[in-house]
């Protein structure tokens, strides 16, 4: 199948925050000044610590919250004073269950097709749809109460995309999602952001991050840390650590010229490898000295190794 | 994309979502209002109103007959509206259309016409109990029901104002129960206030309801102690005043948006 062509994707910014701030009314400081580029057709992370202001932002963007200060515009529409065709581009997917648990499922999606000014046949249509995509269609007649965890995750997929939004804003879609339906989400979500649908996605798993979006924004204590493309950001990493499992049990901690290594149990090694250093260097070593190994993993995910760096770094910072 | 469809397909949508709801719990809605209004006329209007006899040239019970179905109207605008935008609220799933492209006159007249669409059949369900304790003359149909949709507008304006401010269940019952119905238990709805001596009279006169009781009466029957202009310019101020009220603390997001 030939590749669908990107007719928006020449130099259309689909999400662009100037400098937005956001005191809450208890006084507390939960944005200090964000600055955020999500270029259209983009699938991109925005990642950071529990409490770090990812779902402050979401909620700016979806006029949920008032800022305190800064400029939001979506595709160009400045939130302000173009308002309504700006909330036409966005589909929100937040981070807490929001719909009425006694509302039945079909209606949920009907009654926000309607308040978005979507007929009635035609809405039917759309939550047929979306409900059979995300593997709701048996259920639309249940009472939202009466589905599981996951189910109500899909439900606000379905729901968020029943006016065909452009820019989809997801706040932990598969948070408590198993891990079946979570990559049949990822493909899902793959596919509508392959037909042009811009995307925007917190998470706190790292590797999600990693297998989907292509640029990352990393927001710690209400400013943004880090701003870069995933590829960029991986590259940035120096050091690998990788567990190898050793078939015979070893009573010494191995001396491998080069390499940091240590012994975790008889039969559980770690070695550090620096980026430019090559993998047949060590196995050869090992080998010379009859230490065979069964297999081998990263000791973490990658992303989630420079994650902790550089927020660390950060919180450094932050509070000095 | 045209905005005037979108706000009429999104009003229209309010309004049978409203619609819907109370009539999936009509046991709580509509069937309590018929069952009170039912005893009203069997214990007022029979058999205490029979030893009561006259007010202002009409039996008891036919005297009353208008207040009840207006008190009916008055709690059912009201209790719909706080009931419904508080859940609404509490359930956060105000986001629905907080992120939707509805303007707040939208949203609120969509609330108002879900209050005013159950005060009115309530309203005809009390009318209808009470064709079964006397015989209702209609002395003027448009004023009656001028009247009658004015109140339940302005009810329902007062039941989303209570819902905003709302923050627990007790407070949506705070207001029905220490306000509106002492104001509607004295707003003339089982007396003329002609009975009471001079200076209860003017105090009277500070409560709105007494205004509206006394012009759906003049509707229905042709007496009221009131001038019906004077009735009708103040339901009128009022509901302009709540409107404008209820359109500021939509757009500051009082209790909505932090
Ligand atoms: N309504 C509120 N009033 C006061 N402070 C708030 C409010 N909502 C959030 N905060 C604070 O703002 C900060 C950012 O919260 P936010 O929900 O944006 O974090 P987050 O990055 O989404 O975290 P998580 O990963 O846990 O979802 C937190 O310190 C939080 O306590
Ligand atoms: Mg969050």
């Amino acid at each position: 199948m030939a590749p669908l062509s990107h007719p928006t994707l020449v130099l259309v910014t689909a999400l662009s925050i100037d400098n937005l701030r956001k005191t809450y009314r208890n006084g507390f400081e939960a944005l200090k000044g964000i600055n955020l580029t999500v270029e259209a057709g983009d699938f991109y992370a925005l990642l950071g610590p529990n409490g770090a202001g990812k779902s402050t932002v979401i909620s700016v963007i979806a006029s949920l919250i008032t800022k305190s200060a800064g400029r939001v515009s979506i595709y160009g529409h400045d939130l302000d004073s173009e308002r309504e065709t700006a909330k036409r581009l966005i589909g929100l997917v937040p981070q807490e269950f929001n719909f009425n648990m006694w509302e039945p499922v079909e209606e949920i999606l009907i009654n926000q097709a309607g308040y978005y000014g979507i007929p009635r046949t035609l809405a039917y249509q759309r939550a047929e749809t979306y409900l059979k995509q995300l593997d709701l269609w048996d259920k639309r007649q249940s009472q939202a109460r009466w589905l599981s965890g996951g189910m109500k995750r899909r439900l606000m997929i379905a729901r968020a995309l029943v006016h065909q939004p452009q820019l989809l804003i997801l706040d932990e879609p598969t948070a408590g999602v198993d891990i079946e339906i979570r990559r049949s989400m990822w493909t899902f979500l793959r596919e509508i952001n392959r037909q042009g649908t811009t995307i925007i996605l917190t998470t706190h798993y790292l590797e999600e991050a990693e297998s989907l979006c292509r640029n990352i924004a990393i927001i710690d204590h209400g400013q943004i840390i880090e701003q870069t493309s995933m590829a960029k950001l991986l590259s940035q990493l120096n050091t690998e650590i990788f567990v190898l499992n050793l078939d015979q049990p070893l009573e010494v901690v191995p001396d491998v010229p080069g390499y940091t290594v240590s012994l975790q149990d008889g039969r559980t090694l770690e070695v550090e490898v620096l980026r430019e250093q090559s993998m047949n260097d060590l196995f050869s070593q090992l080998s010379q000295q009859g230490i065979s190994v069964v297999s081998m993993r990263n000791k973490q995910n990658r992303l989630e190794q420079l994650f902790i760096d550089l927020v660390d770094r950060s919180s450094g910072s932050v509070s000095s | 994309m045209n905005f005037w469809r979108v706000y009429r397909i999104a009003f229209q949508t309010i309004v049978t979502k409203e619609i819907l709801r109370f009539m999936r719990i009509w046991v709580q809605t509509i069937l309590p209002p018929a069952i009170t209004t039912t005893l009203y006329f069997v214990i007022f209007g029979k058999l205490i109103g029979e030893r009561i006899g006259e007010m202002e040239g009409y039996s008891y019970i036919d005297f009353i007959v208008p207040g009840l179905i207006l008190m009916a109207v008055i709690q059912n605008s009201y209790a719909n509206v706080v009931s419904s935008f508080f859940s609404t609220k509490l359930q956060h799933y105000i986001e629905e259309l907080l992120i939707a492209p509805v303007p707040n006159w939208v949203i609120l007249s969509g609330y108002v016409v879900g209050g005013v669409t159950r005060g009115t059949l309530v309203g005809v369900v009390v009318t209808i109990i009470s064709l079964f304790f006397t015989d209702l003359q209609i002395n003027s149909y448009s004023i009656t029901l001028l009247v009658f949709v004015l109140t339940s507008i302005l009810f329902a304006l007062a039941g989303f104002i209570n819902a905003v401010y709302a923050q627990s269940f007790d407070d949506i019952s705070i207001v029905p129960t220490f306000v509106l119905t002492p104001l509607t238990y004295l707003g003339g709805v089982f007396y003329s206030i002609s009975l009471l001596p001079s200076f209860w009279q003017d105090v009277s006169l500070i409560n709105p309801v007494l205004y509206m009781v006394n012009a759906f009466r003049f509707g229905i029957l042709g007496v009221s102690d009131i001038d019906l202009v004077v009735a009708l310019g103040i339901i009128l101020i009022f509901i302009v005043l709540l409107t404008l009220f209820s359109l500021s603390l939509l757009s500051r997001g009082v209790g909505i948006k932090n």
